[in-house]
């Protein structure tokens, strides 16, 4: 299992990772972390003719706060960002779905933007930037912009970015006051990809819900989310009762595929349950102030 | 660029190479360009995580990272642990805890948690699970390299108390640790992949894509043109070549065994078709879609309850009902037992086994010289001697010019046991080219090429009556044996396995080995018996169920007793003898197990977390496993000139310890210190005859050869002695390596000075002319029949009625082998065993489509057990010396295995009791047990309704 040949660019600031997308496109593939990227081209599913290694651009590896969003470089790793004090306080959600992306191993090289831009609907921080209304910025040589999530992801392994472009940083809104979140997911193994996940979030006004997100990865072909479901919760009084009724729809409105790993029906059920279990949590957490 | 420079720091030492391939792997940089091999590779898609190095202190998977990423990276591999050859507190720990056997995956654990215990001190157990999540180990069960990682710490083991062994003997009975294992931390462990050869060739070999299809053309003249490729070779360029011989045949068995490369018709995806011989492994995979085969694609015949019907496809066209073999045995009156009996319960059984997946993938070096002529050929196997002479069945070659070794092996648990096409190409290129050829099983051609043991279907009837006593058992059963025969070996122990501890006088039992289009099937760790247990325990808790009986008292009352050895079950067993139970003590290992779960309360706690609506279930598996088959195996012992006591047998390691054990064994037989004795293993060149190790027997066997052939030496040396010191060898003794007269210990003579003169025989030294030179002994011990180990395990688990999760929460083993050699590594082959049991209870299956096609061909979607799925074991030794053997030692490699799967199913069983839920196929995947769960709630509330 040995990767095909490939042309290895090594570009040392973005300018020239742009300038090479422009002439590579298509043919090309950025390696940041890999660990999605290397598979792939072991086993020979990836054939890249150019591999564009931006692991020695400098500067793209902060997490920091502005404006009230985290904002994370293209080059943080997630093995960083798990343990980062930023992070945990300001984005929990974040750190909760990290600590299920992988291994120790596979964290201390993968990025949380590489993620974002491999787009496996199975995987656990595309959900989670969708929950969490967050964005995605992106470069190319004709300039950035910023794309939302919800248009960000557009279906299995694809997203809204172009062949010239290349991810360089994601913004994640901060959790408000008397909010809650919850990542839930069940994998047959620990660390394994998730037959289904779910991400929530929940903010309390004294006794009602102001509002609510809720995101799963697993059951389409892009991280699902369906404002119509949140909505059944805003403004009611939190009850458990509420949850298992809301839980119950969004199975209903889900519509996901059978594979090897599970069928759809049981992707349903799973999908109810976690959301159940995941909305439980986030009011639990938001009802102590986390 | 394609390539390009690289600079970088590694184990403190600065590096610097000019053109490096772009595309080469970290781990294949440090291992084949630096010679850094203790740095393993086993998947190569980043989940085993045996390559792990540290980058920058933090552990990563040089697998997935480029050698240019490492540019101005500070690199630290295994190599880098060791302080000047002394073994760093960690290192130490893992040995002293017995943390590793085959060694394959060690150095990715210890770079992980090298960078673990640099984080933070002191750890707990859990915080070590799941960082070790990230790598995989199939031979320990985790909990000894959890405990070695948490003690370095400085965290709180929770170890279990180490049972004290009585003995007179010296180091025979001892906890003694390791003589692998100081090379194997170190990472100086030399396996296969690790020997390079200047100018050495690398094969690929290219396989059918096919389950099932005529091969029309094929046309190399491409792939031959491709950069770097030497050559491909297709079945027309073999010559002469027969297809590859049966492992064990027998009179219901035809031979219809595969060639090397397939003639003009393909039975399974996998099978090899071409090779393609090339200066590296890059570029020979580089070739590999050049290589055009036109096939004809016919249906295959894929599912073995499908097969007998008419119409069906044939795998062999010669076979009309794709029935390979068949066999069918009873004792007793079976129709007058079931007409007479009180109660007759039904069940049809499923059980699949998974594949092998040794951290190590098979592999084959064979290095010709052609001017002496001169093969020599190391391969990734069990046996080195089965290897040689089915070589030279096949080539035509002087037997003393053919040297096969196993090296230091990554793991077999059966499969690497097997001759492959693959052991016959290698060393066939190596000759054709006279030179290096290498070839390495990658983890994809693991899934679809190494054998796997699968799928056996039961449909089985068991009568008996009120008090809980079986007066009969009923067994029809197909066996999946895959696209070719090899033996009928598994369905047969299966067959024999099934009465198990219980006296069930009346049997009737049969099996159809089925040909279906899958990669030709073979033991894997528990051979057959797995399955057999799953059967008969399964039985015992359904009778439970049906007369409203406890499952340990239905268990008590059917046991053989202790004073009814040995016991003749009234069937034959698969070495051809009359199955007849040696010795054992089923009901102590029972209660001894129920003891160590602490049944009584386990069961008060059940049910007042019940009404909590936590389901918690326990499950009790009993086992006779036969052990310790022949033909034979020999034990060489010799005292060198050099003064160490070497030992050699045939019985090569794959990580069990044999080093060890055997050494034990030979130290105390020859009264010398084991710190002296080295055993060379798995060597053609180091003793003439050889069988391999496999089926629970090496103990048995090798240990007994070792045990006489030590003892026959002792009389040897002290006989030279006397004729030496001029006294009668009734007065000597020979303690710790020196011989003495006894009372007059100045009087003495070395062993290595012994040897001198037994090698030498120089004038004056007046020997005994009838005593033949050199100072050694040679001993094939051949057992009259096989020896049966046995014993009871009970797992507890949580299921999560709503997902269909299990979580296996304790588990414990009461486990008698006979006379234990050192129960350390007994402790290891069972915490290993039940870790495989529990994959094949919950997780491993290889799962094929309609054509034929594997469908979970990787560690992404085939599951292997991680430290964070396999609970802590307790383990109690019983000890029933056998009468079989001189040693009364019994076979212990497989019992972990075996109980484990249906123990933890019937815990499973248990825990939705009210619901009726029957686990009657195994491994049941999380949906599988919520459709049970759902299908059980409906009629039970349509019952209501």
């Amino acid at each position: 299992m040995k990767p095909a040949p490939f042309e290895y660019r090594r570009p040392r600031e973005v300018s020239e990772v742009l300038a090479l997308l422009r002439e590579i496109g298509d043919d090309g593939k950025i390696l940041a972390g890999g660990q999605s990227l290397m598979p792939m081209m072991n086993f020979r599913l990836a054939q890249p003719a150019h591999l564009i290694d931006i692991n020695f651009v400098e500067g793209l590896d902060y997490i920091r706060s502005e404006n009230g969003a985290v904002k994370i470089g293209c080059l943080a790793r997630q093995a960083r960002a798990l343990d980062d004090a930023l992070i945990r306080q300001r984005s929990p959600l974040i750190a909760a779905a990290l600590a299920h992306v992988g291994y120790e191993q596979t964290r201390n090289r993968g990025t949380i933007c590489g993620s974002l831009a491999h787009a496996d609907p199975a995987a656990e921080l595309p959900a989670t930037l969708l929950a969490l209304d967050g964005s995605v910025t992106v470069a190319s040589a004709r300039g950035n912009r910023e794309i939302p999530a919800q248009k960000f992801f557009q279906s299995y392994l694809s997203t809204a970015l172009g062949a010239d472009e290349m991810v360089v940083e994601t913004s994640i809104p901060e959790q408000p006051p008397n909010s809650g979140s919850s990542f839930v997911e069940f994998a047959r193994r620990f660390g394994d990809f998730a037959i289904v996940g779910v991400a929530t979030t929940m903010v309390l006004e004294k006794d009602r819900i102001a509002d609510a997100r809720i995101a799963l990865t697993g059951v389409a072909d892009k991280p699902w989310r369906e404002r119509g479901v949140e909505e059944r919760l805003i403004g009611q009084r939190a009850s458990v009762e509420l949850f298992a009724g809301v839980a119950h729809d969004l199975g209903g409105a889900i519509d996901p595929g059978s594979d090897i790993h599970a069928s759809a029906k049981y992707r349903r059920s799973l999908a109810e349950v976690l959301t159940r279990r995941a909305l439980n949590e986030a009011w639990n957490k938001a009802r102590i102030g986390n | 660029m394609a390539k390009q420079g690289v600079k970088l720091v590694v184990n403190g030492k600065s590096i610097e190479k000019k053109d490096v391939e772009a595309r080469l792997s970290l781990a294949d940089f440090l291992r084949h360009e630096l010679g850094l091999t203790g740095t393993h590779v086993g998947c190569e898609h980043g989940v085993c995580g045996s390559c792990t190095v540290q980058m920058n202190g933090a552990p990563v998977r040089s697998c997935l990272m480029l050698a240019v990423q490492a540019e101005g990276a500070e690199i630290t591999t295994v190599e880098g642990l060791t302080n000047r050859n002394e073994l760093a507190a960690l290192q130490q720990s893992f040995k002293k805890h017995h943390a590793l056997q085959c060694g394959f995956c060690t150095p990715g654990f210890l770079m992980s948690a090298d960078a673990l215990l640099r984080k933070s001190v002191p750890l707990t157990e859990a915080e070590v699970r799941q960082a070790v999540s990230g790598n995989l180990c199939r031979c320990t069960g985790y909990q000894n390299i959890v405990d070695a990682i948490v003690e370095t710490s400085g965290g709180e083991v929770a170890a279990p108390a180490h049972q004290e062994h009585a003995s007179a003997a010296k180091f025979i009975g001892a906890r003694v640790e390791r003589a692998e294992d100081n090379e194997l931390l170190s990472g100086k462990g030399v396996y296969v992949d690790d020997i390079d050869f200047p100018g050495m060739l690398h094969a690929y070999v290219v396989r059918s894509v096919h389950a099932r299809a005529k091969i029309l053309r094929i046309d190399t003249s491409l792939a031959k043109r491709a950069t770097g490729v030497v050559d491909v070779i297709t079945f027309e360029d073999l010559g002469a070549v027969r297809n590859l011989p049966l492992t064990i045949p027998h009179p219901n068995l035809k031979p219809l065994t595969e060639f090397p490369l397939a003639k003009d018709q393909v039975r399974y995806v996998g099978e090899p078709v071409a090779v393609i011989v090339a200066e590296s492994r890059y570029l020979a995979e580089d070739a590999a879609p050049l290589v055009e085969i036109d096939y004809e694609v016919l249906l295959g015949c894929i599912d073995i309850e499908k097969a007998l019907a008419p119409g069906v496809p044939l795998v062999h066209e010669s076979e009309p009902d794709n029935v390979g073999g068949f066999m069918k045995q009873s004792t007793g009156n079976v129709e007058k037992a079931f007409a007479q009996a009180d109660h007759v319960i039904k069940e049809t059984l499923r059980v699949h086994r998974g594949g092998c997946h040794a951290i190590e993938t098979r592999g084959i070096l064979a290095h010709f010289e052609p001017k002496a002529g001169f093969l020599t050929i190391w391969a990734s196997c069990q046996g080195p001697h089965r290897i040689r002479r089915t070589l030279l069945q096949l080539m035509d070659m002087p037997e003393h010019k053919v040297r096969v070794i196993a090296p230091r092996v990554g793991g077999g648990f059966g499969p690497k046991g097997g001759f492959y096409p693959e052991n016959f190409l290698i060393p066939w290129l190596a000759v054709h080219y006279g030179t290096a050829v290498k070839w390495i099983e990658d983890r994809r051609e693991h899934f679809i090429a190494s054998r796997q043991e699968r799928d056996q279907t039961h449909w089985v009837e068991v009568a008996f009556n009120n008090d809980g006593r079986v007066i009969g058992l009923k067994n029809f059963f197909l066996y999946d044996t895959g696209a070719y025969s090899t033996s009928l070996v598994v369905p047969w122990i299966t067959l024999a396995t099934i009465p198990g501890p219980y006296k069930i006088p009346n049997l009737q039992l049969e099996f159809k080995s089925v040909y279906t289009n899958k990669v030709t099937a073979m033991v894997v760790r528990g051979a057959g018996r797995p399955q057999a247990v799953y059967v008969m325990e399964t039985l015992m808790d359904r009778i439970a169920r049906e007369l409203n009986m406890d499952p340990a008292e239905v268990r008590r009352r059917n046991f053989v007793q202790k004073n009814e050895y040995p016991y003749s079950v009234g069937i034959l067993y698969r070495d051809n003898n009359p199955l007849e139970y040696d010795s054992g003590n089923y009901p102590a290992c029972l209660e001894e197990a129920l003891k160590m779960i602490g049944y009584e309360d386990f069961r008060k706690t059940q049910t007042v977390e019940r009404r909590r609506g936590v389901r918690l279930g326990i499950g009790i598996a009993a086992y006779v496993e036969g052990t310790g088959f022949g033909p034979y195996e020999g034990g060489s012992v010799k005292v060198g000139t050099d003064g160490k006591i070497y030992v050699f047998t045939g019985a090569a390691s794959q990580g069990q310890g044999q080093e060890t054990a055997l050494g034990q064994i030979c130290a105390d037989f020859l009264g010398v210190d084991f710190q002296n004795v080295e055993v060379v293993t798995g060597d053609s060149a180091a003793i003439p005859y050889g069988v391999g190790t496999f089926a629970s027997r090496v103990m048995v066997t090798a240990g007994n050869a070792i045990a006489q052939a030590s003892g026959q030496l002792r009389q040897k040396a002290i006989q030279l002695a006397a004729n030496k010191l001029e006294c009668r060898s009734e007065d000597l003794d020979l303690v710790n390596g020196e011989i003495f007269v006894k009372g007059t210990p100045e009087k003495k003579i070395t062993l290595r000075a012994l040897a001198h003169e037994a090698a030498n025989r120089v004038s004056g030294f007046m020997v005994d002319r009838s005593i033949e030179p050199g100072l050694e002994a040679t001993v094939y011990y051949s057992p009259r029949r096989s020896t049966h180990s046995n014993g009871v395990h009970i797992a507890t688990v949580q299921v999560d009625e709503e997902t269909g999760h299990v979580e296996v929460q304790r588990y414990v083993v009461a486990h008698d082998c006979g006379t234990v050699i050192n129960p350390m590594l007994v402790d290891g082959q069972i915490h290993g065993g039940v870790a495989h049991g529990i994959g094949n209870a919950l997780y491993e299956e290889v799962i094929h489509d309609e054509s034929g096609q594997i469908l979970n061909g990787s560690y992404m979607d085939y599951y292997l057990p991680g430290a964070m799925e396999v609970p802590r074991m307790e383990v109690s030794h019983i000890e029933t010396p056998t009468p079989l053997n001189p040693l009364g030692c019994k076979g212990a490699g497989e019992g972990g295995t075996i109980p484990a799967p249906t123990a933890v199913s019937l815990a499973i069983e248990d825990a939705l009791s009210d619901l009726k839920v029957k686990v009657n196929r195994i491994p049941v995947s999380p949906e599988a047990l919520a459709n049970l769960i759902a299908e059980q709630k409906e009629k039970t509330s349509g019952v209501r309704g």
